[in-house]
């Protein structure tokens, strides 16, 4: 069974006025347990448009989305921030970790509101932090790690929740190829672990590592293939890992 | 969520920005420091006002001529004469439940010694009267009956006039003084018994024979009284009897038809007693408007930051939403914060109260009077009003979209 299925999904803009947009006009779209799929398209195509509403974070103007079996294009604020913290994780471009909080306490963050007890809370994230070699940078502040570290604080953030799906708009989008490659390597590990993922990107060389690649243009899918990935392999140098 | 997490993200939020925080509790610290020192002073006031009149006796009633004006207190100086001597003998003889009734009346005039002189109150009365108002003498004695039947040159001083005249613990009994060139001699000083309620010094009088009085400081004695009788009851439960049966037997005397007011007005320290507390309350009402005002300042103070505080940071609260916040947890985590600034305005609030009522009572010599319930009161305001101006900015927080406030720079 599918874990993501859109059908006929539109998200219109200003909708009836001169500047209506068509974000999406009818999508329809199934993902499977385990994919890990990379969304591509010139800017303005819709692909972030897309991300939201697959991220429950937006909802469509019309069609039907059934996310593990269960509608949820009509649901309300409090029931999708229930799903958003049980079975999605986000990974954003900008890495969007709180400023003054510590990165075991950004990490901590889903659990809080899952409400978690703090004692598990603790253990989870710090356990989290360490699959992705930050154990030792738990107490840094994000203004103390580089881009790539803020990164990947996001991902353990976006893991910790043991989600069923992870979205990433543009997750290399602001980091250099070294640490692109890096970040790309951890979210190719999830898929073996029967985590989705789902991301967005404009470049061709991180799409590589996706094993499938949906290609949007003026709101519409215009390409869908399956492929074999590229193995993300990173080469070990100075950085740390532990 | 808990709230200690909750408490402790507000916490995080405000120590970010200390002087803002700051800056925008003092409307609420001032507020509640306005209160408490207010009532802090206001309930000493009122307390050393109970006190005093205790103090004086409560079986006490005063009658002065004149008709009762409204609600007000009407002095008998400048009123028509209505009472008279045999008003006064037939409230001796025909009350039972009186036990002492005086005359006093009363001029203001210079005593002269032989080095210095004071102005004060004299005033004229008979030996019943210091029964009435319970006051004994520290010194000598008191004027007797015989003084003032034959009219003699004696009299009594109080503590502030022994010490304008003679000095601090000069004792006077012997001494001879002036009023209107008239010698007199002094025969005794009567106990210190300090200030009135009105802030009046009891002390700076002086007594003389109410006979003496009318024939050497006042003019001829006639038939009426020129001063207000002090009537004693035999006890604190005889007091209502008395008025009762002094307002009878005196509407009597004077011939006042059923539909006629009285001629005369017959106050008891209860009475007056009120009366001090109306003014007390008047100003503790206008403090509290001051007070209220400086509140509403604070709280629409907190109500400005707190938006500002959410447009700031709505990239966060689109982080949160992303991660699993509710609309409801956003509330809260909001006007909690709302919520910490005004109680901790209230407690600085409070302390900076206590301290300036304390310190106005050491400077101005003001009785102050810190009750429990005012505290606990001024800490619920002070909440009350994080929860009333931070309801809106928390909820515009709360209602925010994720994705718009995600993609907010
Ligand atoms: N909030 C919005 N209001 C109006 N138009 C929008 C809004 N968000 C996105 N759009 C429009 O929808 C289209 C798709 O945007 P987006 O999904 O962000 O594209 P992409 O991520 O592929 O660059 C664009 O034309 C964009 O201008
Ligand atoms: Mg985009």
């Amino acid at each position: 069974m599918a874990l993501i299925e859109l059908e006929q999904i539109y998200k219109i803009y200003n909708a009836g006025s001169d500047a209506e947009v068509r974000a999406l006009a009818g999508v329809s779209l199934s993902i499977a347990p385990g994919e890990f799929v990379a969304v591509m398209g010139p800017s303005g195509s819709g692909k972030s448009t897309l991300m939201n509403v697959l991220g429950c974070l937006d909802r469509p103007t019309s069609g039907r989305y059934l996310l593990d079996g269960k509608d949820v294009s009509r649901l309300g604020k409090n029931e999708l921030a229930e799903v958003r913290n049980r079975t999605l994780g986000f990974v954003f471009q900008n890495f969007n970790l709180l400023p003054r909080m510590s990165a075991l306490e950004n990490v901590e963050l889903p659990l809080v509101y899952a409400g978690v007890p703090a004692r598990d809370r603790k253990q989870r994230s710090s356990e989290a932090l360490e699959l992705v070699g930050l154990a030792k940078r738990q107490d840094h502040h994000p203004n103390q790690l580089s881009g790539g570290q803020q990164q990947r604080v996001a991902i353990a953030r976006a893991l910790v929740g043991r989600p069923k799906i992870i979205f990433a708009d543009e997750p290399t989008g602001n980091l250099d190829s070294r640490t692109s490659t890096e970040v790309m390597a951890m979210l190719q590990a999830l898929a073996p672990t029967g985590i989705t993922v789902a991301l967005v990107t404009h470049e061709p060389d991180i799409a590589e590592y996706a094993s499938r690649v949906i290609v949007v243009k003026d709101g519409l899918i215009v390409r869908d293939e399956q492929r074999e990935a590229r193995r993300a392999v990173v080469l070990e140098t100075g950085e740390e890992h532990a | 969520m808990s709230l200690y997490v909750t408490l402790r993200i507000a916490l995080r939020a405000l120590s970010r920005n200390r002087l803002r925080s700051f800056l925008t509790t003092l409307g609420v610290i001032i507020g509640v420091a306005a209160v408490i020192t207010m009532t802090a002073i206001g309930e000493g006031a009122k307390a050393r006002i109970q006190a005093a009149f205790a103090s004086m006796g409560t079986n006490m009633l005063v009658i002065s001529p004149g008709s009762t004006t409204l609600g007000g207190v009407k002095g008998g100086s400048g009123t028509m004469p209505s009472l008279t001597w045999d008003d006064l003998k037939a409230i001796q003889r025909d009350v039972p439940s009186v036990r002492a009734a005086a005359a006093v009346l009363r001029s203001s005039a210079s005593i002269v010694s032989e080095t210095n002189n004071w102005s004060t109150s004299i005033q004229g009365t008979a030996p019943e009267y210091f029964d009435v108002r319970n006051w004994p003498m520290s010194s000598g004695s008191a004027i007797t009956q015989s003084d003032v039947d034959t009219g003699a040159k004696v009299i009594v001083l109080g503590q502030t006039v022994v010490d304008q005249l003679f000095g601090r613990n000069a004792d006077p009994v012997g001494q001879t003084v002036r009023i209107r060139q008239v010698p007199f001699t002094v025969v005794g000083v009567a106990a210190k018994k300090g200030q009135s309620p009105m802030g009046q010094d009891y002390d700076d009088t002086a007594f003389v024979p109410q006979s003496t009085f009318a024939q050497k400081i006042q003019g001829g004695l006639g038939k009426y009284l020129q001063g207000t009788i002090f009537v004693s009851a035999k006890s604190d439960a005889d007091t209502g009897r008395a008025q009762d049966s002094i307002e009878a037997l005196l509407r009597d005397r004077h011939q006042l038809r059923q539909n006629e007011d009285n001629d005369f007005q017959i106050r008891n320290l209860a009475e007056i007693a009120s009366a001090q507390e109306e003014g007390t309350k008047t100003m503790t009402t206008l403090l509290a408007s001051v007070a209220a005002v400086s509140l509403l300042v604070g709280g629409i103070g907190i109500m400005n930051i707190m938006l500002v505080s959410v447009t700031e940071r709505t990239r966060e609260i689109g982080v949160r939403m992303a991660l699993g916040a509710k609309p409801r947890h956003v509330l809260a985590q909001f006007l909690i914060e709302a919520l910490v600034l005004s109680i901790a305005g209230g407690i600085i609030g409070i302390a900076l109260g206590v301290g300036l009522a304390i310190l106005l009572g050491k400077r101005f010599d003001w009785p102050v009077l810190f009750q429990p319930q005012v505290i606990l009161v001024a800490a619920g305001f002070s909440g009350l009003v994080g929860i009333v101006f931070g309801l809106y900015p928390a909820r515009k927080a709360s209602e925010l979209d994720p994705i718009d406030a995600l993609r907010h720079e």
